[in-house]
């Protein structure tokens, strides 16, 4: 039995983090002001998740990628400009909504019809990546549902450690509550990890990855398929926060006298 | 009204954490609808008026996907609510969308009201736009943040009768135990009334024209030991530490707070030599009193940010705070 695994890493495409963003109302619910025209990165945790994909599968002589990703094709094409001269893969684009309001479970079918018509992906083998919430909705459900989908009943989120021990078996460590990790051992794939940091660094720009990729690349985004999700949730309204706070700047003042003023507020007492 | 299930998992003496209290408070509150109540890993011995339904077992005291799900999947199919409520612990979060997706529901997390009328109130793109939404189809499933109640179930009583679910399952996947990633004062705590936060000036050149990183960690240590609070950095910071510079070796990712990070919830909070941009507040969405220390006085936190921004060298004042704190 061949060794080797199939990752798939489903990442989504968000406005840059830099970015200001204002809600509008649009046909289809809260949509983002001038949304096309914001510049875009690819999901910051999902990015993680293909870094540990590329890490796993140079470990893993044989391993395969597949990034798939719903987003519209001008948006993709943009991201992926820099994301494919990093790590290696093969593109499956849906061309689609990014928005952070289209509905989970919708989107969840549209990628997981997608990675079942992968040709040639052997689902016993299959390990599918993601970030544990994305930069957008922000709710670290669309992964389980796509794993559901799959029929994938060993899932983790929050992963920052995926480590193949021996026997094939994968020891990994998932945040939970109070800054701790749950350490749980897997038997071995399919399985599903919904990924936060995880421990490795961006890999720099490798112009040679870049266009080997962009062979698959282009024509993948040339022949993405059009995806419409249907609306799920009613908004009553989406809103910036109101959250501009008076601030009192405090210079020209001695140390002293600014240290004893952030140790009382401290200790309960000091009025801002 | 709709029927209501609140999904809770009990500690090993049968108690429940005030968050799932909360959870219980809020489905009762909501009004008129029948609340029932689902257990995993044991029988909570609270006072319920309600039904309570438990999937007990040895498989089923590990917080682990297969297991949860299958267990939350047969309570859902049991009591075929309209609305599941549960709180947003690490077990829950795991493991309700793919619940959700098998019982043919819809699933919102990181609920932070719900009213009578079942709007719900969540935030998108990491704390950055508040909605409040409304579904038709059901179940759904609502993951609740805590503090989204004020009140608290109560707890002493006669502890309800419970009806117990068989679930059979085979698990592919052993836990083997927690891990606290880091030891000592540093680690970060949930509890604490204040958040510390580090930000990438601390490694920078200072005055002198060094890079005093040594002086930097003994001066946070110091103040996180005798301040009790908890330690977060900004994500530039974390970055640095996992390119493998020698800079603040105790920060990992687990600090990190913003838009890739965390959104801790402390009444208050002090960064230093943080700039205060907005992918790194937006973590702060949940800290009530704000305040900085930083050389730029037209900081992000100068701009609306914080409640007070001092415009002074953090290792002075973080060596001042360290002496009269240790007082």
């Amino acid at each position: 039995m061949s060794n080797t695994y199939q990752i798939v890493v489903c990442a989504g495409v968000v406005p840059d983090p830099l970015q200001t963003l204002e809600p509008v109302s649009g046909p289809q619910g809260p949509a983002l002001k001038n949304e096309m025209m914001l510049p875009s990165v690819l999901d910051p945790w999902a990015a993680h998740a293909l870094y540990e994909a590329s890490h796993l599968a140079k470990t893993v002589p044989g391993s395969r990628i597949w990034l798939v990703s719903l987003a519209p094709k001008a948006k993709l094409q943009q991201v992926l400009m820099t994301v494919a001269q990093k790590v290696s893969f093969e593109l499956v684009a849906l061309d689609g909504p990014a928005s952070g309001f289209a509905e989970s479970y919708e989107v969840a079918a549209a990628l997981a019809s997608a990675i079942e018509t992968i040709p040639g992906l052997d689902k016993s083998r299959l390990l599918l990546f993601g970030g544990w919430e994305s930069a957008a909705r922000a709710a670290g459900t669309t992964l389980a549902m796509i794993g559901e989908r799959l029929g994938i009943s060993e899932q983790f989120q929050g992963v920052d450690s995926l480590q193949v021990r021996e026997d094939g078996s994968f020891e990994i460590l998932e945040r939970v509550e109070g800054g701790k990790h749950q350490k749980s051992v897997c038997s071995g794939p399919p399985a599903v990890f919904g990924w936060a940091t995880g421990n490795l660094p961006e890999p720099p720009n490798n112009p040679q990855t870049g266009m080997q990729n962009m062979r698959t690349v282009m024509p993948s985004l040339q022949k993405a398929k059009p995806i419409q999700v249907a609306g799920g949730a009613t908004f009553v309204s989406a809103a910036l926060p109101k959250q501009q706070r008076a601030t009192r700047i405090v210079k020209e003042t001695p140390v002293e006298e600014i240290a004893q003023e952030i140790a009382a507020w401290i200790r309960g007492g000091g009025a801002a | 009204m709709s029927s209501i299930l609140v999904l809770v998992h009990p500690q090993p003496d049968g108690s429940l954490s005030r968050h799932s209290l909360e959870v219980l408070a809020l489905a009762k509150s909501l009004g008129g609808g029948d609340v029932v109540v689902g257990a995993v890993g044991g029988a909570p011995a609270i006072p319920f008026e309600g039904r309570v339904l438990v999937v007990e077992g040895e498989a089923f005291t590990q917080p682990r996907y297969s297991t949860d799900a299958a267990a939350a999947q047969a309570i859902c199919e049991a009591v075929k609510p309209d609305v599941v409520l549960a709180p947003s612990t690490s077990r829950w979060t795991r493991c309700l969308a793919g619940v959700a997706q098998r019982v043919g529901g819809r699933i919102d997390t990181h609920v932070t009201a719900l009213d009578e009328s079942l709007q719900a109130m969540r935030w998108y793109y990491r704390q950055r736009i508040e909605a409040v939404l409304t579904r038709t189809q059901r179940p759904w499933f609502l993951i609740i943040e805590s503090g989204s109640s004020k009140s608290v179930a109560p707890v002493a009583g006669t502890p309800a009768a419970v009806v117990k679910i068989a679930v059979s399952v085979s698990p592919r996947t052993e836990v083997s135990g927690m891990v606290s990633p880091q030891g000592g004062g540093q680690t970060i705590k949930p509890e604490a009334e204040l958040l510390f936060v580090a930000g990438a000036g601390w490694t920078k050149k200072q005055k002198d024209g060094r890079v005093r990183a040594a002086e930097a960690a003994g001066l946070i240590l110091g103040f996180i030991d005798r301040a009790g609070a908890s330690l977060g950095s900004s994500k530039s910071l974390v970055d640095l530490s996992g390119e493998g510079v020698s800079v603040l070796p105790f920060l990992s990712h687990l600090n990190q707070v913003g838009q890739t990070g965390s959104t801790p919830r402390h009444p208050k909070g002090l960064a230093t030599c943080c700039h205060g941009e907005e992918p790194h507040v937006v973590g702060w969405r949940f800290i009530n009193e704000r305040r900085a220390v930083n050389l730029d006085p037209s900081c992000g936190w100068a701009r609306g940010k914080a409640d007070v921004l001092y415009v002074a060298d953090a290792f002075e004042v973080v060596a001042k705070l360290n002496e009269l704190l240790s007082r």
